[in-house]
């Protein structure tokens, strides 16, 4: 053992935070559990939306008929009438039918007929109205005119167009959050931090490179819904996959800042499922995944508005759906990064590593 | 190089709860030699090497570390430290060389990689997962890290735990090479005859006090008298005459 070649070394080859991002990745990818949900998951989601939505769907409308002596006349009467489903209910069976929405309207045969439904919901007074006049049509109602009807299919206006983005942006939050927040309280639980902190380590660098490890995986994380959307489920994609790509890359980083804020204390994976589902689930309501952010009252929409998901969601939709350019969805962009760049510096700041 | 002591503590104390686990010790380990602290189970001992490493902090006392203080020299102490940790945790699912490769980027001077695996004989396990090291090969990893970046003063909790002898004595002609290039060396340890044979001093501590500082051979002479007028003293017989106890018991 010569002296000197032994402690001066060379420069190492690869900078420490390209070491942490690796070793990070080497983990995940170690982790076949880990793995398996983070792909497994969206492709699962997708194919459960292709069976709940199919691509052409003009369903028509369905309707209980309570049996009597009039009953087979307005059976003829409805069936006769396009767009109507006629099915049979017992007296005791119609209650457990229009709750679970097997039919959105009862039709009592009588003169005149009883229709038993709930105005409140959407589906039944339309069922109403569809119902009520085809009878009266089939009894001889004259119809002053009939209107000129011209059918339009605007691209993306079908509810599971405007679902997939939201799913997107649900998965990404949820990924990066649960991700990078249960690795990083793992690693405290294991103390694997301790030796860590004991190096010259930066510890920026450490939580630096948690959130760019995440980026790694988010390509195909992303893609596989939005693939699916567009070619299985016929989701129009009229903006440019580069913008989608920046506006996911930016959602993604706000999350995985927001993931390193959640576990910057807690010492427990309970206590880190307890905050990321507190965090998460406000969103997952008010951001607009499932529908939209409208329904909330205009006291709310602040909070709404300067939630991370909800501009996530807005900013994918308007790029997927309407063909927005960087720059329209720019506001949302920098409200992101904001979600990024502030829960970063206080992780740095509350982080235990012990 | 600054001539000041590798480490200079005063008066250092560490209170848990009501448990007094260093009590006022007071202790200087001299530039280039290694200085072994001694002490049955719940002594003080990793108590103290934590503090001096800057990983907790004292209730009472004053620590200097290569003439530098924690909390405004921080990051200057850790490229120059080697620490190794009385119960070390590295990544499972990482190679042994993947460990030492990121160990080694954060430290601005150092071994190169393959020198490290050489010098601690790991060459034949670098692609083996850490969890599937051996505890003896795993503490050899372990010290292999503390050493990535040729530090100043290494500090040892119990290095050679669960070593057969043959890597014992290996790290010990490691810490030999690495004291013959001017490295300073504070180590604690269970084993006497390798605080015999490693330590230029040895700081006795029981109950959190230095209840005996000296040179091995001093302290024995001192107070080991031996029973059997064949054999010399050991520094276990210099614990019974201070403690009236087995240091392993
Ligand atoms: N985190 C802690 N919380 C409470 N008490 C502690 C803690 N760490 C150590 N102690 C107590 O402080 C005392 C000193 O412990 P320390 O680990 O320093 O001993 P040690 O000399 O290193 O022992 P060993 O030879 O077993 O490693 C013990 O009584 C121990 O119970
Ligand atoms: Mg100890």
């Amino acid at each position: 053992m010569g002296s000197g070649v032994i402690f001066r070394g060379q420069r190492p080859h690869l900078s420490p935070l390209v070491e942490l991002t690796l070793a990070r990745l080497r983990e995940f990818v170690r982790e076949p559990e880990a793995l398996f949900w983070t792909f497994v998951f969206p492709i699962l989601m997708s194919v459960m939306l292709a069976v709940a939505f199919p691509a052409r769907g003009d369903r028509p409308v369905p309707v209980g008929l309570v049996p009597g002596p009039e009953a087979a006349s307005v059976r003829r009467m409805l069936e006769s009438a396009p767009g109507i489903s006629v099915r049979d209910v017992t007296e005791t069976g119609e209650q457990a039918a229009l709750r679970e929405g097997e039919v959105d309207l009862i039709v009592v045969p009588s003169t005149p007929p009883v229709y038993r439904f709930d105005p409140a919901r959407e589906g039944s007074r339309i069922a109403r109205l569809v119902v009520d006049a085809a009878l009266k049509k089939a009894e001889g109602r004259a119809d002053p005119w009939s209107a000129r009807e011209e059918p339009v299919e605007v691209p993306g206006s079908r509810y599971i167009d405007w679902l997939i983005p939201g799913i997107l942006g649900m998965n990404i939050m949820s990924t990066g959050m649960w991700g990078i927040g249960f690795s990083i309280v793992q690693m405290r639980l294991r103390k694997l931090l301790k030796l860590l902190v004991a190096s010259p380590m930066r510890k920026g660098e450490y939580l630096l490179a948690q959130m760019l490890a995440r980026l790694v995986f988010l390509a195909p994380e992303a893609a596989v819904p939005l693939l699916f959307g567009a070619l299985v489920l016929g989701m129009p994609v009229l903006g440019s996959y580069a913008v989608i790509a920046v506006v996911c890359l930016t959602g993604a980083l706000s999350f995985a800042a927001l993931g390193l804020l959640a576990a910057s204390r807690p010492r427990t994976l309970e206590a880190i499922s307890g905050i990321l589902n507190l965090v998460m689930l406000p969103m997952w309501v008010l951001s607009g995944v499932f529908f939209s952010t409208a329904n909330f009252p205009d006291v709310l929409q602040p909070v709404i508005q300067a939630l991370p998901l909800t501009a996530l969601n807005d900013a994918l939709r308007a790029v997927v759906l309407e063909g927005a350019s960087l720059r329209a969805v720019s506001g949302e962009l920098a409200l992101l990064a904001a979600w990024g760049i502030l829960p970063f510096a206080g992780a740095l700041r509350l982080f235990r590593w012990t | 190089m600054s001539d000041a002591p590798a480490v200079r503590c005063e008066h250092l104390t560490k209170w848990y709860g009501d448990v007094t686990a260093v009590d006022s010790l007071s202790f200087t380990v001299r530039r280039g030699e290694c200085f072994g602290l001694l002490g049955p189970n719940g002594a003080g001992k990793t108590t103290t090497i934590e503090i001096l490493e800057g990983l907790l902090v004292p209730d009472a006392g004053d620590v200097e570390v290569l003439g530098l203080r924690w909390k405004t020299d921080d990051a200057e102490l850790r490229q120059r430290l080697g620490i190794q940790l009385q119960e070390t945790r590295l990544a499972e699912k990482a190679t042994v060389e993947e460990t030492l490769r990121m160990f080694r980027s954060f430290y601005r001077h150092g071994r190169s990689v393959p020198d490290l695996l050489r010098l601690f004989e790991l060459d034949g396990k670098r692609r083996t997962w850490v969890g599937k090291l051996s505890g003896g090969q795993r503490q050899r990893l372990a010290v292999a890290c503390a050493l990535a970046g040729a530090p100043d003063l290494l500090f040892l909790d119990e290095p050679t735990t669960g070593l057969d002898p043959q890597s014992r004595r290996q790290l010990w002609s490691v810490l030999a090479e690495f004291r013959a290039q001017g490295g300073t060396v504070l180590v604690t340890t269970h084993y006497m005859d390798e605080a015999e044979i490693l330590c230029d001093r040895v700081a006795v501590v029981d109950q959190g006090r230095l209840i005996a500082l000296g040179t091995p051979g001093e302290l024995i002479d001192a107070l080991a008298a031996p029973k059997v007028v064949t054999r010399r003293g050991t520094l276990e017989d210099v614990f019974m005459a201070l403690t009236g106890r087995h240091l392993r018991e």
